[in-house]
Order: structure tokens, then C-alpha cells, then sequence
């Protein structure tokens, strides 16, 4: 048994968690609760301290917030100021992040700060020989590695999004106040006007159920087809890299080798082939389930449930009918 | 205006990559390119450049093949190339490498650091945090486009489902995102000029560098284990009778599995 003090890094809006937080506090403490030792949040910006509730109901035992309007106001410095201060006041051997863009950011700099191992992509951490090992997907899911941290200061992992499982272990979390003081070269990277889509969307890596559509859709207005569907399940719109190339759609969509990495629960696949460059953004997912006219589009090798047919007939149909199942 | 753009050489997106017995990946038969996505970093360089004169300078840790990848982006329009090659950087990890680039792109000292947005092999998008801080510069990422200023960079930075702006003080790492423009083919030209343009090769000693740290050997997160997907099984396929019919069947299996 390996004990560890483990610190969280917390994404959230107005002091509500995302996910990949719950997601990384469930298995802190599934680690904690095994081996011995604690786990700590650290949550920056307006609102951090109304986190404390939600994320004590998961298991973290101590949650340390800094509410200064700079998190929000400038990029990446700031936060790595004060997660380093956290990681002095908890005492934290280990440091979890979100594996997403801003995650990426602040746990690279922080690494490089503290010389210190950082392993990203990671799927799960187990107790290895004396430390916590982690799983890491590679080569878009060919293989999986386990990665064991050396000479490191603290060892931080960049946890995928959907890897675990959240799952409530409530706590009551104590609130700490960080005392990390600011200066001048922490507000070098400052953040201006933003423009963005209505009702904020969720990301495709932290999107749970994608609906994704390829070369099959023909064209750009196919995808209202596949965004309906998404909206009834509850999903958000992917789409091969034959569609964003041909500017159906907005590469900000694109799964696969030169788009996003995704690890949803539910995948479906429309009108998509199945090629190399494909199958390396989203043959992780637990569940897949493809669409396609061809009996032997090579889709299908990795679906768990292949439907052969008209796209164009399945998609609104399929809608109609989870449509009718939600309300009845 | 200087401009120091991060290349790395990666094997073809389309090969099928496996890792050796040591767990590196195995690059010996793959068709070795520019990363695509550091493409989109050279053709912001190379439009800053043109708009604003200087130099941009294309800086590789690899390989001493990785020359050849080099003489594509010098034919594209950089002005030389400097690649750090050195027997004892081979499994070097991605803060490694970040101390490595440092050093190469400290002797240099350009106003700004272009890279892409990650590598199509490692995929980790590290580096240029690594890179910002080990020069305690700014870091602007995912950069949909770059603007330069008097002493200032300002980027329109990828969000989900939109844009911010966002801008530091130079000098600053930025990482560009695929999209962003579109990268330039070489010309005739372009490329006989590229013949005639130096790359400087680099070895550790150059860079001050010792190897301690650096290498397989160096590497704070080594691998103890790998095991290939295993292929799927389990998996069926149906051809409904009708487009309602399979509606109803893929509602039954989500349903089944709890999606609704």
C-alpha cells in the first residue's frame, strides 16, 4: 500500500465543480482510503469557496481557495503561483489536473517549476512499487503504458476526461485561505474581450456522449441531423477529419489524429469509414456505435453495435424515437 | 522581430505506430515529416515576418535526419535552422526536451517562440509550457491568430465554442492551432534558396548541457509496462429492414445501456 497526500485541481464555474474534478476526487480517495494519507482541492477565482460542499461530498478532506478576480483576468501565471503554494500548505505528493487545454497549461509550467514528472493521458492510477503508477493511453489508445514518477518534487498526472467513474464518499471539507501573494510577473498573459457560442458548450474532451459525423454526411447542412440527435442524448457534435477539411464543419469538432482525443461513454459514429487517423481520436470510448451504408466500412471492426443503412433516414428516425422514449 | 518557430520531425500521420523493446516508439521505417500541426506555427512566423521584417529561425531536437525535414521549412520560407543532435538525447522526455530548446533558444534570444499546438505522436501539448517557464516568459496558447505590437503580442486564443483575446508583453511563447492559416507549399524557388541556407547542428556540450536528466536513462517517468488494445470483440452488426426499424433497435441498446 502506497499512502500519498493528494491535491486536485479544480475547474469550476462560480464555485460548481466540472466533472473531471468529481471524477479525479472519486479516485483520490478510492487511492487515500487504501493506502493512508489525504486529499486536497485547490479551487481559484470568484465563487471557489462555494466548491468546498460538493467536492467534501466526494471525498476530499481539505479545500484551499483563493478568490482573487486575477484567476480570471489573466492566464495560466497566476494559477501556477498559488497551486504551488497549495501543494506547500497541503503538503501534497501528488497533483491531479484535468487533461485539457488549460489543464495542459498550468500543469506543464508547474511541472517544469517544481522539476518534476508529469505523465499525461492518463486513464487510471494504481499503487505500484512504493508510489502511485499511472495507466497512459498512447498512440490514440494503440497501447497502454504504466508510468511510474521519479526524482520528482511532486508527480503530477493530467487525468483524462471520463475515466472515472464520480461516486460520493462525503467528507466534511475544511476551508483553508491560500496565501499566495501575486506579484506583477504573475499578470503578464492578461485576458480580454471573449466571444462564444450561446449557453457555453461543453468540451468535446469532457463531452460524455459525442455524435460524430464524417465524409458519408455528403455535405454541411447534415450536421442539423446529427446536432438534433446530440441535443435528445444529451451529447455535443464531433466529426471526422474528411468534414473538417472539406468545411462542413469547424475544426474546433474534429476528433481523431490531428483533432481531439475523446473518451466518451457513448460514441456514435455516422457516416465515418473508419480510417487510422480517426480511430486514434476515439476507439478509447466505452461504448461505440456506428452508422454507415457500407456493409464493410472498417467502422464497424470497432463498434459494439453497427447498423448498416441510410444515414439520412436513420439519423432523424432515431431521433424521433428517443424523442418519444424521453417523454413517455 | 526575431522569431524562433519549434519544429519537431514525427513519423507520417497515417503509419501504424508500435513501440520497441526499450518502449520508445519504433521510428526506423516510418516516413519521417514536419510535425502538421508546427506547420501552422511556420506559416504564422513566416506572414509575421513578411509584415514586419527579421529573421525566423526553425530550432529541432531529433535526429541528425531531421535536416531533411528542416530543408522543407527553410524552402517554405525560414531563414536558417539550428537542430540540436546528440546520441545521448534519444528517449529524452518532454521536459527534457523543454530544457534542451530552452537553452538552444536562450543563445538565440528572439522576440518571440512559436510552436504548434502539440505533436502528432505524443499528443501531450506540453512543451510549450515546459518552454514558457524554463524562459519565464509568457505562455499565449491555442493562438488562432497572432498579432504583434509595439513590444506586445496579442493572440485570438482558441475556447471552447469561441474565441478571447489574450495578450503578454514580448518576449512569449504562443502555440498556434491547427487552422489557424494555411501553410504555404514551397516554391521552385523556395527550394533551390533552401540548398544554400545553414542549418547549424548542436550537440549538448554546445548548449552547456550535461546528459544528466536528459535521455532514456534521464527520464523522470519511464515506462515499466506496455501492452497493445486488445482488438475488440463482442461487437454486432445489423441491417434493419427499414430506417424506423433501426431507430428501433439502436433506442433499445442505448436504452439497454442506460444512455436513455
Amino acid at each position: 500500500m502506497v499512502a500519498a497526500n493528494i491535491l486536485i485541481y479544480v475547474d469550476h464555474e462560480n464555485g460548481q465543480p466540472k466533472r473531471t474534478a468529481l471524477e479525479a476526487a472519486t479516485k483520490a480517495r478510492e487511492l487515500t482510503d487504501s493506502g493512508g494519507g489525504k486529499v486536497a482541492a485547490v479551487v481559484l477565482g470568484p465563487g471557489a469557496p462555494a466548491a468546498a460542499e460538493s467536492l467534501g461530498r466526494y471525498g476530499v478532506d481539505d479545500v484551499y481557495v483563493d478568490e482573487n478576480p486575477a484567476f480570471e483576468q489573466y492566464l495560466t501565471l497566476p494559477h501556477i503561483d498559488a497551486v504551488a503554494q497549495a501543494v506547500e500548505q497541503s503538503g501534497a505528493q501528488i497533483i491531479l489536473f484535468p487533461d485539457t487545454p488549460d489543464g495542459r497549461d498550468i500543469a506543464s509550467r508547474l511541472a517544469a517549476r517544481l522539476d518534476s514528472g508529469l505523465v499525461s493521458a492518463v486513464v487510471d492510477l494504481v499503487p505500484g512499487d512504493g508510489s502511485i503508477e499511472a495507466r497512459e493511453t498512447i498512440f490514440g489508445g494503440a497501447y497502454t503504458t504504466s508510468v511510474a514518477v521519479r526524482d520528482s518534487r511532486a508527480a503530477i498526472f493530467l487525468i483524462r476526461p471520463n475515466a472515472f467513474k464520480p461516486t460520493e464518499s462525503p467528507k466534511q471539507a475544511a476551508v483553508h485561505e491560500l496565501s499566495t501573494t501575486l506579484g506583477d510577473r504573475a499578470m503578464r498573459a492578461r485576458r480580454g474581450e471573449k466571444t462564444q457560442e450561446e449557453g457555453a458548450p461543453t468540451p468535446l474532451e469532457e463531452a460524455s456522449i459525442i455524435v460524430s459525423g464524417g465524409r458519408g454526411l455528403g455535405g454541411p447542412e447534415p450536421f442539423a441531423l446529427l446536432e438534433d440527435l446530440a441535443r435528445e442524448l444529451g451529447g455535443v457534435v464531433g466529426a471526422s477529419r474528411a468534414a473538417v477539411d472539406a468545411g462542413w464543419i469547424a475544426y474546433s469538432h474534429q476528433v481523431g489524429q490531428t483533432g481531439r482525443t475523446v473518451k466518451p461513454q457513448l460514441y456514435v459514429a455516422v457516416g465515418i469509414s473508419g480510417a487510422v487517423q480517426h480511430r486514434a481520436g476515439m476507439q478509447t470510448a466505452e461504448t461505440i456505435v456506428a452508422i454507415n451504408r457500407d456493409a464493410d466500412a472498417t467502422i464497424f471492426s470497432l463498434a459494439d453495435l453497427g447498423v448498416v443503412g441510410d444515414l439520412f433516414k436513420i439519423v432523424p428516425a432515431l431521433t424521433d424515437e428517443v424523442r418519444r422514449r424521453k417523454g413517455a | 522581430m526575431n522569431i524562433v518557430v519549434c519544429m519537431k520531425q514525427v513519423p507520417d500521420t497515417t503509419a501504424k505506430k508500435e513501440l520497441g523493446p526499450d518502449f520508445l516508439l519504433n521510428r526506423g521505417d516510418l516516413e519521417a515529416v514536419i510535425n502538421p500541426f508546427d506547420e501552422y506555427a511556420l506559416e504564422e512566423g513566416l506572414r509575421l515576418k513578411e509584415s514586419q521584417d527579421g529573421e525566423v529561425i526553425v530550432v529541432t531536437m531529433g535526429p541528425a535526419s531531421a535536416e531533411d525535414t528542416m530543408r522543407k521549412a527553410l524552402a517554405m520560407g525560414a531563414d536558417r535552422g539550428v537542430l540540436i543532435t546528440d546520441p545521448a538525447l534519444r528517449g529524452t522526455d518532454w521536459l527534457g526536451t523543454c530544457k534542451v530548446l530552452a537553452a538552444a533558444i536562450t543563445q538565440l534570444n528572439p522576440d518571440l517562440t512559436l510552436t504548434g499546438m502539440e505533436s502528432t505522436d505524443a499528443r501531450s501539448g506540453l512543451v510549450p509550457g515546459g518552454l514558457s517557464e524554463l524562459l519565464d516568459v509568457p505562455l499565449l496558447t491555442y493562438a488562432a491568430s497572432v498579432h504583434v505590437g509595439e513590444g506586445t503580442v496579442t493572440i485570438s486564443r482558441q475556447i471552447t465554442g469561441g474565441f478571447q483575446q489574450v495578450e503578454a508583453p514580448l518576449p512569449s511563447v504562443v502555440s498556434v492551432v491547427k487552422g489557424a492559416n494555411e501553410p504555404r507549399y514551397p516554391s521552385l524557388k523556395g527550394i533551390m534558396a533552401a540548398k544554400r541556407k545553414e542549418i547549424r547542428k548542436l550537440g549538448l556540450s554546445d548548449l552547456g548541457l550535461s546528459p544528466e536528466g536528459l535521455g532514456l536513462a534521464g527520464t523522470r517517468t519511464p515506462v515499466t509496462a506496455a501492452a497493445p488494445r486488445p482488438e475488440k470483440s463482442g461487437g454486432q452488426v445489423i441491417k434493419p429492414e427499414s430506417p424506423e426499424e433501426a431507430a428501433r433497435q439502436i433506442a433499445d441498446y442505448l436504452a439497454a445501456n442506460k444512455f436513455i
